[in-house]
C-alpha cells in the first residue's frame, strides 16, 4: 500500500439488505465449533486495544464447563478521542446485538449484557426499545437467549474489563488480579466473554460474509478494517472505517491538515508518533495498535500540554488501588512541572521514564501499566518541549 | 477436588508445590522472602501495593507473587534487577505520599513500611515529596482508634478485615486516583458510624494508620499520684499474649511474671479479671436459669431466647447498630472488665477504707473495645467512671519496657487477694468457646449437682477454631427445684468475629436455628485473637495462645466458676446472690438501639 490513500470501508455501518435476526438464525444453524473455527480463522482481534484474538476467547469460554456463563458487550467507551461505539450503537445497535447473540449461542450463554458509558445514556430509551424486539426476534427463532442494557458511573477504569464486572456486581470499579481471566472467571465468576462494541459487529459480520471476505483485508497480523475516530488538527474530524495496515503517514496525508507534527495514536494510553516516524509506522499490530482514537497535533501545539493534560487525567481516573499507578502517575504528573518550572533538573525526565517502565512492568492493570506509552513516546520525541 | 503437583522453580530451584499454590507460598517453601505490605493470612487476596511482584520468565510485565497461582513450568525469578528496582521504586513511591515522621510515630519499630524501607536503604528521597500540601485530618475522636490517613498506604487491609472477617464494613474505599483514601460512611468519624471498636483493623494495619488511643501516660500519671490507689486488673488473654510484646514466642504462659512486672511498674494492687470472669458466670448462669423457668414453667412468652453473652463489647455495639430487635436476648451483665471496675469502687474500697473517688482503676485488655466500653455513660455504677482507663496488651508491653523491666528475668508472684482469685472457668473466657464452657460447667452442676458430663471438664464441642459451632447439652437427673428442665437438651451456639455472628443472628431471626444461649465474641479466636493483642495475628499464632490458655485451665486447681473462694465470699459479705438487687445494680446494664450507619 505504500503511498497509496487508506481505503475507505464500509462494513461497520451497511445496514442494506441486512436482517440482524436472519442472519443469527442462519449462523445458528451452524454448530458453535464451526463459528469458532471462522472466528479464528478470520483473524479478528479485539477492537478494544487490546488485540486479543476474538475467535480464542470464544474458544475459551465455550470450553469451560458452567450453566450460567455470559456476553459482556463492554461500551464504556471512555479513552480520550474515541467515539466510534457511540455512532455504533446510534446508528447500528441491531448488529451489536446480533454479535453478542451469536456469541451468546456460541458458549452457550443465556444472557447478555451492554455495559454503557455513563455519558452515554441519552442512548438507553431507544436501546432498551430496539432490545425489546430484538429479544422477541430471538425467540421466535428459538434462541434461549436475552440482552439488557446496564449503565456505568462515569469512571474510565470501568472500561478495564475485571473492574467492568465489579461495577456490574455493585461493587466499587477496581481491577481484579488476573489470572482467572474472565473466560474462566468472569461477571458473578462465571466464565464470560467480554467483548468491545466494534469487535462484536466485526464477529457479527463475519458470521454473516464468512472469514474469507474479511482476510482479504488488513495484513497478516491486522486482519480486516477498523472504525477510526479522527479528532485533533484536521479538517475531517470524524468516523472513518479503514482498512488495516496503513502507515502513519499515509493516514496523515489523508487527515491531516498539511502541518501534522505528532499524532497520538490510540488515545491517552496510546503511543505518540511524531513525525520523523510517520513513514516506518504502521497502525496495527505490528507497529503500533489502536482502539481507533487518533489525535493529530499540528505545530501550533504545545506537547507538554498534551502530555500534561494526559497524566492530569490518568492522575485523575486511575482507580487508586495500586502503588505503581496512583502515586506513579502523580510523580510523573508533578515531576514534569516541576522540571518546567525549574525545580528539578532536566535530568530528572530520565528518573521519571525510569518511574514509567517500573509502572509498564508493575502495575496492576492494563491503565496503571499503559501510562508510560504517552509518557516515554512524547518525553523522548519532545523532550525539548518538555523541559522549556 | 484432588490437587496435582504443579512443577516450577524459583531462583532456578526447582519446586513443586499442589495446585492453586501462590508464587509467594512455594518460594516461602523454598525459603525465599518475597516482601509484602497488602498481603495478610487473615484476608483475601488484594494484590495491590505490588511489592511482591516478581518476574515469570516469558512473561510481558512482573507477577504479583501473593495474587498468582503456580503453573506447570514456571520459572520464577523473586531477585532479579528488574525486581529489585521495581520493589525499590515501589517502596519509594508509597514513601513520597507517606508522612515518615518515624521517630513520632506510635508504631515506630513495628511497622511494615518502615521495615521494607530500611532493608531496602531507602535513603535519598528520589521522589516528590506528596505529602505536603495535602489536608492531613486525624479521626481521634473515638476512645479506641485513631485513624491517620497521612500514614495510611492504601493496602486496604482494613477494609477487608471490617468486611470480610468482621461483616461490620465501617471502612471502605473511596473517591478514585489520587484522592483515593480509605473513608468510613461519608467520612464521618469513627466513632459516629457503625464501627465496633473492635480493633481487629488496627491489627493488620501494616503501618500507623489505625492504632489504638493510647493511655500510657494517664497510667503513669495516676501511679506517680501519691493520692491515687491504683488497682489493675489483667484480662485472660493477656497473660498468654504479653510475651510477644517482649520478645517471646507466641503460646508462652507468662502470667507469673508478669503479676511481678505490674508490681514493679507500681500499681498498688494487681488483681485477675478473672475473678469477675467467674462472677460473670455465676450472674450470667442464673439469668440464664430464670429466663428458661419463665419460658418452661411460666410459659411467659415475653421471655427473650436464646440469650446471647455480653462480655465483648465489640459484639454489643454490633447487635446496637445491626440487631437492635435483639436486644432483649442480651445478657444484662455486664463485662468481666465493667464488673471489676464497679466493685473496685464500691465492694474492694469498702473493705480497703478507701474512697471510690481515690482509687483509679485500670485494665489490661487485649481489646480496643473496652476502651470504649469503660467510657460508655452505662459504666458508672460506682457514682464514678468506673474503669478509668484501658490499656491493651501491647501498650503493658509498652510501659515494661519504659520501666526498664528485665521481664525474662522476673521472678514469679501471685495476684493480691481479694478479687485475684480465680479458676480455670475464668481463665477460658480468653478464648472462643471459653464462656460457655465455664457456663455449662456450672450451669450443669447447679442444677443437677453432678459435674458436666465431659472428661476432665474439658467440654470439647464447644472449642476449636471453627466460625460458628453448635453443641447440644442433655440435662437429666435435676435436682428437685430444677425438675422442669429435667430430659431438656440445652441447645448451644458459639460464634467468633462479627461476621460469623452476622451470620448466625440471621439464621436465629428469619427463623432457620434455634438455641438457648449463644455465645459471642467479637473478634477471631476470641478475646485472644482481640484488637489489643500484640501484631501480627494470623491463625497459628491464636492457635497457640488458644493452646496456652486451656493449659493455663488444666493448670489451675479450681476449674469452675462456683468454686471461686473469693466469689462465695463475695456473695456472703457483700451481694447476697446472683441477679440480686445489689448485683443488679453493679453488675448489670442495659443497652441502646443504634442507627446502622
Ligand atoms: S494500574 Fe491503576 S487503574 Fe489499574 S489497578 Fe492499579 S491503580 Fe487501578
Ligand atoms: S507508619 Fe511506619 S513508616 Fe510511617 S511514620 Fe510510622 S513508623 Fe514510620
Ligand atoms: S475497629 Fe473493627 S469495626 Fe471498627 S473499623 Fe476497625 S475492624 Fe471495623
Ligand atoms: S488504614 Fe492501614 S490497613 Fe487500612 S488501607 Fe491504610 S494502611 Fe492499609
Ligand atoms: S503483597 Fe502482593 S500485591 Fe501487595
Amino acid at each position: 500500500m505504500e503511498n497509496s490513500r487508506p481505503k475507505r470501508v464500509d462494513i461497520i455501518f451497511l445496514m442494506e439488505g441486512i436482517d440482524p435476526i436472519k442472519v443469527v438464525e442462519t449462523t445458528i444453524k451452524k454448530s458453535p465449533d464451526d463459528i469458532i473455527l471462522e472466528m479464528i480463522d478470520s483473524g479478528l482481534k479485539g477492537r478494544g486495544g487490546a488485540g486479543f484474538p476474538t475467535g480464542l476467547k470464544w474458544k475459551f469460554t465455550r470450553n469451560e464447563e458452567s450453566y450460567d456463563k455470559y456476553v459482556i458487550c463492554n461500551a464504556d467507551e471512555g479513552e480520550p478521542g474515541t467515539f466510534k461505539d457511540r455512532e455504533i450503537l446510534d446508528r447500528v445497535p441491531e448488529k451489536v446485538f446480533a454479535g453478542i447473540a451469536i456469541c451468546g449461542y456460541t458458549i452457550g450463554a443465556r444472557e447478555g449484557l451492554i455495559y454503557l458509558r455513563g455519558e452515554y445514556n441519552f442512548l438507553l430509551p431507544t436501546l432498551n426499545e430496539k432490545l425489546i424486539l430484538f429479544n422477541e426476534g430471538l425467540k421466535k427463532i428459538g434462541l434461549d437467549f436475552s440482552i439488557q442494557m446496564r449503565s456505568g458511573s462515569g469512571a474510565y477504569i470501568c472500561g478495564e474489563e475485571s473492574a467492568l464486572f465489579e461495577s456490574m456486581e455493585g461493587k466499587r470499579g477496581e481491577p481484579r488480579n488476573k489470572p482467572p481471566f474472565p473466560t474462566v472467571a468472569g461477571y458473578l465468576g462465571k466464565p464470560t466473554v467480554i467483548n468491545n462494541v466494534e469487535t462484536l459487529v466485526y464477529a457479527f459480520m463475519i458470521a454473516r460474509i464468512g472469514s474469507e471476505k474479511f482476510k482479504e483485508m488488513g495484513t497478516k497480523d491486522s486482519r480486516g478494517s477498523k472504525v477510526f475516530s479522527i479528532s485533533g488538527d484536521t479538517p475531517k474530524a470524524g468516523i472513518s472505517e479503514l482498512e488495516l495496515g496503513m502507515t502513519v503517514q499515509q493516514f496523515v496525508d489523508e487527515f491531516g491538515d498539511g502541518d501534522t507534527k505528532a499524532v497520538q495514536v490510540g488515545g491517552a494510553s496510546g503511543g505518540c508518533v511524531p513525525r520523523k516516524m510517520f513513514q516506518e509506522t504502521i497502525i496495527g499490530y505490528e507497529g503500533i495498535p489502536t482502539g481507533g482514537s487518533m489525535m493529530l497535533f499540528n505545530s501550533s501545539r504545545s506537547m507538554y500540554n498534551v502530555l500534561h493534560d494526559y497524566l492530569e487525567f490518568f492522575t485523575e481516573e486511575s482507580c487508586g488501588q495500586c502503588t505503581p499507578c496512583r502515586v506513579g502517575c502523580q510523580q510523573l504528573l508533578k515531576g514534569i512541572e516541576a522540571i518546567k518550572r525549574g525545580d528539578k533538573s532536566p535530568g530528572y525526565l530520565e528518573d521519571l521514564k525510569k518511574l514509567a517502565k517500573t509502572m509498564k512492568v508493575a502495575a496492576k492493570c492494563g491503565l496503571g501499566q499503559s501510562v508510560a506509552n504517552p509518557f516515554v513516546s512524547i518525553v523522548s520525541n519532545f523532550k525539548e518541549e518538555i523541559i522549556y | 477436588m484432588s490437587k496435582y503437583l504443579v512443577n516450577l522453580s524459583v531462583n532456578d530451584i526447582p519446586v513443586s508445590v499442589p495446585e492453586g499454590t501462590t508464587i509467594l507460598a512455594a518460594a516461602k517453601k523454598l525459603d525465599f522472602k518475597i516482601p509484602t505490605l497488602c498481603y495478610h493470612e487473615d484476608l483475601c487476596v488484594a494484590g495491590n501495593c505490588r511489592v511482591c511482584v516478581v518476574e515469570q520468565v516469558g512473561a510481558r510485565a512482573l507477577v504479583a507473587a501473593c495474587a498468582t497461582p503456580v503453573s506447570e513450568g514456571m520459572q520464577i525469578h523473586t531477585n532479579s534487577a528488574t525486581v529489585r528496582t521495581a520493589r525499590k521504586t515501589i517502596i519509594e513511591l508509597l514513601l513520597s505520599e507517606h508522612n515518615a515522621d518515624c521517630t513520632k510515630c506510635y508504631k515506630n519499630g513495628n511497622c511494615e513500611l518502615q521495615s521494607l524501607a530500611h532493608e531496602y536503604r531507602v535513603g535519598e528521597h528520589v521522589f516528590i515529596d506528596l505529602v505536603n500540601g495535602k489536608h492531613r485530618v486525624i479521626d481521634d475522636l473515638s476512645p479506641s482508634i485513631i485513624k491517620d490517613d497521612s500514614k495510611c498506604i492504601r493496602c486496604q487491609r482494613c477494609v477487608r478485615t471490617c468486611d470480610e472477617l468482621q461483616g461490620v464494613s465501617a471502612l471502605t474505599v473511596a473517591y478514585k486516583g489520587d484522592l483515593q483514601k480509605i473513608s468510613t460512611f461519608l467520612g464521618h468519624p469513627l466513632a459516629e458510624v457503625v464501627c465496633t471498636n473492635c480493633g481487629q483493623c488496627v491489627n493488620r494495619c501494616p503501618v500507623g494508620a489505625l492504632v489504638e488511643k493510647t493511655y500510657v501516660e494517664e497510667v503513669w500519671n495516676a501511679i506517680n499520684n501519691p493520692n491515687k490507689h491504683v488497682v489493675v486488673q489483667t484480662a485472660p488473654a493477656v497473660r498468654v499474649a504479653i510475651g510477644e510484646e517482649l520478645g517471646y514466642n507466641p503460646g508462652e504462659r507468662l502470667t507469673g511474671k508478669m503479676v511481678t512486672a505490674l508490681k514493679r511498674l507500681g500499681f498498688d494492687s494487681v488483681l485477675d479479671t478473672d475473678f469477675t470472669a467467674d462472677l460473670t458466670i455465676l450472674e450470667e448462669g442464673t439469668e440464664l436459669l430464670t429466663r428458661l423457668k419463665r419460658a418452661l414453667v411460666d410459659k411467659d412468652t415475653r421471655v427473650a431466647l436464646p440469650m446471647t453473652t455480653s462480655c465483648s463489647p465489640g459484639w454489643i455495639k454490633f447487635i446496637e447498630h445491626t440487631f437492635p430487635e435483639f436486644l432483649p436476648n442480651v445478657s444484662t451483665c455486664k463485662s468481666p472488665q465493667q464488673m471489676f471496675g464497679a466493685l473496685a469502687k464500691t465492694y474492694y474500697a469498702q473493705k480497703k477504707g478507701l474512697k471510690a473517688q481515690d482509687i483509679c482503676v485500670v485494665s489490661i485488655m487485649p481489646c480496643t473495645a473496652k476502651k470504649y466500653e469503660a467510657n460508655r455513660p452505662e459504666m458508672r455504677s460506682s457514682g464514678y467512671k468506673d474503669v478509668d482507663f484501658v490499656l491493651t496488651t501491647r501498650e503493658l508491653g509498652m510501659m515494661i519496657k519504659q520501666a526498664g523491666i528485665n521481664f525474662h528475668n522476673l521472678e514469679d508472684s501471685q495476684y493480691d487477694s481479694f478479687m485475684g482469685e480465680s479458676t480455670g472457668a475464668g481463665v477460658i473466657f480468653g478464648v472462643t468457646g471459653g464462656v460457655m464452657e465455664a457456663a455449662l460447667r456450672t450451669v450443669y452442676e447447679v442444677v443437677t449437682g453432678r459435674e458436666v458430663p465431659f472428661k476432665n471438664l474439658d467440654i470439647l464441642p464447644v472449642r476449636g477454631m471453627e466460625g460458628v459451632r453448635e453443641a447440644k447439652v442433655k440435662i437429666e437427673g435435676c435436682l428437685p427445684e430444677w425438675k422442669f428442665l429435667d430430659g431438656i437438651e440445652v441447645s448451644c451456639a458459639v460464634a467468633h468475629g462479627l461476621a460469623n455472628a452476622r451470620k448466625l443472628m440471621q439464621a436465629v431471626k428469619d427463623g432457620s436455628a434455634h438455641y438457648h444461649f449463644i455465645e459471642i465474641m467479637a473478634c477471631p479466636g476470641g478475646c485472644l485473637g482481640g484488637g489489643g493483642q500484640p501484631i501480627p495475628t494470623n491463625e497459628e499464632i491464636r492457635a497457640k495462645r488458644a493452646t496456652a490458655i486451656y493449659r493455663e485451665d488444666e493448670g489451675l486447681p479450681l476449674r469452675k466458676s462456683h468454686e471461686n473462694p473469693e466469689v462465695k465470699m463475695i456473695y456472703e459479705e457483700y451481694l447476697g446472690a446472683p441477679n440480686s438487687n445489689k448485683s443488679h445494680a453493679l453488675l448489670h446494664t442495659h443497652y441502646l438501639a443504634r442507627r446502622r450507619y
